[in-house]
């Protein structure tokens, strides 16, 4: 299905106008100037369809569902359509070699101009064996695939940071893709999963002007992981105002209060769940009444507990009794050498006399 | 002789005790003490913070009593106490700190900074480190029997003159009389009318008191030197005495450091009560006074203000009686600001007015503007003191500054006043 | 180490680490000042009214008549920020919760606006209190390493604090477990240093109020 983008909008019903407003919308929320709305309007509707080839390494799937299924059929969701998806083992009909071939037909025919989309970790264990497609490991189809492409975007929290395979003990060696490719731009775009709405901002960037947006010194774009699921939160009054739910289905649950307490960890989250939600705007966990579990950040499964509130010590008493115990003898140790050295004083003493005045 | 270093740290370790380690743990540096001390407040030199001069004895503890001072002591980071050392504190333990006690009355933290300079003169004491005029007059009282070296004959000479002035026989050596009477040097020397005073009260009162050959001084240079032992000595032959006369009380004089000592630490320096009771003789007066028992004919005319003894007042806890006594018998007694337990020191308590050299006498006398100006604000040309010490000093120093100011003592102003 | 990690560790074994050095720390410095013991005073005492050592570990938090006067900077400065700890320490939402799952006890906080204003006021007199340090003769004159250290030690954490709530300087995450770690550096040197005073302030106080409570003297 080839041809500019716009026409295929128009066949799917999406009007000019609602294109129009999409794009001054996703400039607004990638924090661009209101020109930059017509010009990714202008640039996207006259877009031929980029290649796109995306891996998939040590993941769930879940990205893949996010972004493919759960805005279906909303606009994000046709744009994801309309690039030319070459290589994605979910989606794709072809099998066997036949997948492997299409991609490295792939390969060959956009050398230096696709875009690779990876999500899941890379498992760096027995020399990658943990994963392997079609006989190969993800490390080495990644350094086969990665020089190739325009840019790589990491998909999910596990490509962009090795997430929850790399959560402790990681037993595969898993690693981000970032630890493996130094030499292409990287665009993270963490969550797990993450935000539909961040990977078509970044793909209409990439095709407005040819390049990745503003990046933050995680690689992920500033405009949807500037600021904190706390900053943004709706619940954020109460916070300041020191009402916090106690338990999931007390009053002040039921009143809406911070989840502070039960351990949201939106204090240390950068994302853009509090404005742009999930669902099509529909909802986000802290609207549902569960704290943020911080899936975007770096190494969240080791947080030290999804419902132990962020000021909260991991276990501070741990040692805390044998520290005593400790101190005490130590105490008691000291006070009987003092004893000694003052009874040794006292022994020394020798009844001072006027003698005793003069040297 | 036989004074050593070994001897001053060993009785340092003696002395440092459960408080001495908790206020050294507890100084925040904060100098407030300074503020409180007179030498500090009129010569503006911080080397007379009260705290720092205690720094000798902080280090002995911390080296001494803590494990992480002694690591630091094993390793050299925290270097002994030397002797040179001890030297150049003389000047700050003996010369520029009278024990006033000023100092742990507002240290925010609790520390009872004039407690611990007791402590560290134990160990400057036997290091050799005493100043010579506080061990001429511990010697004195050692050997001769007071700190001015005077013995019995002049004692017998000053209650002749009393016996003359009042016509009244005064007992000596008398077992079973109520009041052991005790004297200090000064008041044998300088103001013999104190006896003359006591006798016209006890007539009033309808006491008995006795004198004693054997004991008849009241001052202990070994408190103020810092020498348990020899202080031990001095106060004996009081206990020793009294007990043997049998009296049911000893009379403290109008001397400061007397009191202390026989009130205070003669118990702890023979480690066991008394079998008699120690009364100052403003104790006395004032229980007379509100037994209706003194009654004066007139009262003193002209303004005055009162100078309450450091270690009566503040260290020995004669709070109370002063200040209606001097209501009794004076017309115009004007309070000071800082009076009682607040008063600022005269310059030469602690054993601070037997130390001659120069310094020291020019230091005392630049301590004595505090007094000064209390007496210049509250416009007065009488002072009124109960410390035979004090009296001496602040004379001293209303010489040197050529004051004409008038200095009365209590206990003879009130005789004065009394009815006949 | 990356912020969530350096979090992960400073709220962790590093907090564990902190807690079990100061407990270490306090019981064996108490025990080692107090089991030095004294000798008992066998002077007969004077009892007054208000001439106890109890009384004294109240009335040592009043400054004695004058001394205001002689020494506004300590005492104004030194009220402001030690009230400014304790309502900070005590009374913030976050640090109540914290003590609520170490202890189990909770009681109620002051709004965090409140606790803003408090902090930047703190931090105020902390820093006139340090300048005072440096000005007054005395108190340079008794200033040792140990005296900026612990100021430092004491300032650091409410810094952190501040710019963690305020989210200024740094991301939140690493303010915060900076803010962590500058407590557990507290913790690790308040029994060895002078900051040891928030516990034997209370012996101190205790023995000079008993020792002259013995004499009668309400000091």
């Amino acid at each position: 299905m080839q041809g500019p983008l716009i026409d295929t909008l128009v066949r799917q019903g999406v009007s000019r106008r609602s294109f129009m407003k999409y794009c001054a919308t996703l400039a607004s929320l990638m924090a661009l100037p209101p020109a930059a709305g017509r010009a990714m309007a202008q640039a996207m509707a006259a877009a031929r369809r980029p290649s796109v080839i995306w891996l998939p390494f040590q993941e769930c799937t879940g990205c893949t569902e996010s972004i493919t299924r759960s805005h279906s059929p909303s606009l994000e969701g046709m744009i994801f359509d309309m690039v030319s998806l070459d290589y994605q083992e979910t989606l794709m009909a072809a099998a066997g070699h036949q997948a492997e071939e299409a991609l490295e037909k792939a390969i060959e025919d956009n050398k230096g101009q696709f875009l690779l989309i990876i999500d899941g970790s890379v498992a760096t264990g027995l020399d990658g064996a943990y994963s392997c497609i079609a006989g190969r490991t993800n490390l080495d189809l990644l350094k086969h695939v990665a020089p190739h492409a325009a840019a790589i975007v990491a998909v999910g929290s596990c490509a962009a940071f090795g997430g929850i395979p790399k959560a402790k003990p990681n037993p595969t060696g898993a690693v981000a893709v970032s630890d493996i490719i130094k030499d292409k731009p990287i665009v993270n775009v963490p969550g797990c999963p993450p935000i539909p709405v961040v990977m078509t901002g970044v793909l209409a960037h990439f095709l407005t002007f040819g390049s990745l947006p503003e990046l933050d010194r995680l690689g992920r774009p500033k405009a949807f992981y500037g600021e904190t699921i706390h900053d943004r939160c709706y619940r954020r009054p109460f916070y300041d105002q020191g009402k916090f739910a106690k338990t999931f289905d007390d009053e002040g649950a039921r009143k809406g209060w911070c989840l502070f307490e039960l351990g949201c960890k939106g204090p240390v989250t950068y994302n853009a769940c509090a404005t742009v939600k999930w669902n099509a705007g529909t909802s986000w966990p802290v609207e549902g009444g569960h704290g943020c579990l911080g899936c975007s950040e770096p190494d969240f499964w080791d947080g030290g507990g999804f419902y132990k509130a962020l000021s909260m010590p991991a276990d501070p008493l741990k040692m805390a009794a044998t520290a005593a115990v400790v101190g005490a003898a130590a105490g008691v140790a000291a006070s009987f050498a003092n004893r000694a050295k003052k009874g040794g004083a006292k022994a020394a003493h020798e009844t001072v006399t006027l003698a005793d005045l003069e040297k | 002789m036989s004074a050593s270093l070994q001897k001053g740290i060993n009785a340092l370790k003696e002395v440092i005790d459960a408080p001495v380690a908790s206020y050294f743990s507890s100084c925040v540096h904060c100098g407030l003490c300074a503020e409180a001390c007179l030498f500090y407040v009129e010569t503006g030199d911080p080397k007379y913070t009260p705290i720092h001069k205690l720094e000798p004895l902080r280090r002995v503890y911390e080296q001494e009593y803590t494990l992480l001072g002694r690591l630091a002591k094993m390793v050299g980071l925290s270097k002994p106490v030397t002797d040179d050392e001890l030297e150049s504190w003389k000047e700050l333990v003996y010369d520029s700190c009278t024990m006033c006690g000023r100092c742990s009355m507002v240290c925010p933290v609790g520390n009872d900074i004039v407690y611990m300079v007791r402590k560290l003169r134990e160990g400057m004491a036997v290091s050799g480190h005493a100043p010579d005029g506080i061990k001429g007059a511990t010697k004195r009282t050692v050997e001769i029997g007071g700190p001015m070296g005077l013995k019995w004959p002049a004692v017998a000479n000053v209650i002749k003159k009393a016996e003359a002035a009042t016509g009244e026989a005064i007992n000596v050596d008398k077992p079973g009389a109520d009041y052991l009477v005790l004297l200090s040097s000064m008041e044998i020397v300088n103001y013999p009318e104190y006896l003359e005073a006591l006798v016209k009260i006890f007539r009033k009162a309808g006491l008995t008191f006795t004198l004693a050959s054997d004991a008849f001084e009241a001052t202990n240079a070994g408190i103020q030197i810092g020498a348990s032992d020899i202080a031990k000595v001095i106060v004996s032959r009081i206990v020793n005495s009294a007990e043997k006369l049998g009296v049911k009380y000893v009379l403290s004089p109008e001397c400061g450091h007397a009191y202390m000592a026989i009130r205070w630490e003669g118990p702890n320096l023979i480690g066991r009560p008394y079998k008699f009771e120690v009364v100052h003789v403003l104790e006395l007066l004032d229980d007379l006074r509100k037994k209706g028992v003194l009654k004066v004919k007139d009262k003193f005319k002209d303004p005055l203000i009162l100078h309450d003894p450091c270690q009566i007042v503040r260290r020995g806890g004669v709070l109370d009686a002063p200040e209606p006594l001097i209501q009794s018998v004076a017309e115009n007694y004007i309070p000071v600001v800082d009076k009682q337990k607040w008063n600022w020191c005269c310059g030469g308590g602690g054993g601070a007015s037997a130390i001659h050299t120069e310094e020291a006498e020019a230091l005392r006398a630049k301590a004595f503007g505090i007094k000064k100006r209390q007496i210049e604000q509250a416009g007065v040309g009488t002072m009124v003191t109960f410390c035979a010490n004090c009296r001496i000093v602040i004379e001293e120093a209303f010489d040197h500054y050529g004051m004409n100011t008038q200095l009365l003592g209590l206990t003879e102003l009130l005789a004065e006043h009394l009815e006949d | 180490m990356n912020e969530m990690q350096f979090l992960t560790w400073v709220r962790g074994p590093g907090l564990d680490i902190a807690v079990g050095i100061f407990l270490l720390g306090v019981l064996w410095r108490l025990i080692e000042i107090y089991l030095l013991g004294r000798k008992q005073d066998v002077a007969p005492g004077r009892h007054r009214e208000g001439a106890s050592g109890l009384h004294t570990v109240f009335r040592r938090s009043v400054p004695p008549p004058g001394m205001v006067k002689r020494s506004p900077v300590s005492y104004i400065g030194g009220y402001i920020f030690h009230i400014g700890l304790a309502l900070i320490v005590f009374f913030f939402m976050p640090h109540i919760l914290f003590f609520k799952s170490v202890l189990g006890i909770s009681w109620p906080g002051l709004p965090s606006q409140f606790i803003d204003l408090v902090t930047v006021v703190t931090m105020a007199a902390m820093v006139v209190v340090l300048f005072d340090r440096i000005n007054k003769p005395v108190k340079r004159y008794l200033s040792t390493f140990q005296d900026w250290f612990t100021w430092t030690l004491t300032f650091l954490p409410l810094l952190t604090g501040w710019l963690t709530v305020q989210h200024l300087l740094l991301p939140y995450t690493t303010m915060l477990a900076l803010h962590i770690l500058s407590v557990e550096l507290l913790l690790i040197f308040l029994p060895f240093t002078k900051l040891f005073h928030a516990f034997t302030v209370f012996g101190s106080r205790w023995y000079i109020g008993k020792i002259n409570g013995h004499r009668g003297v309400p000091v």
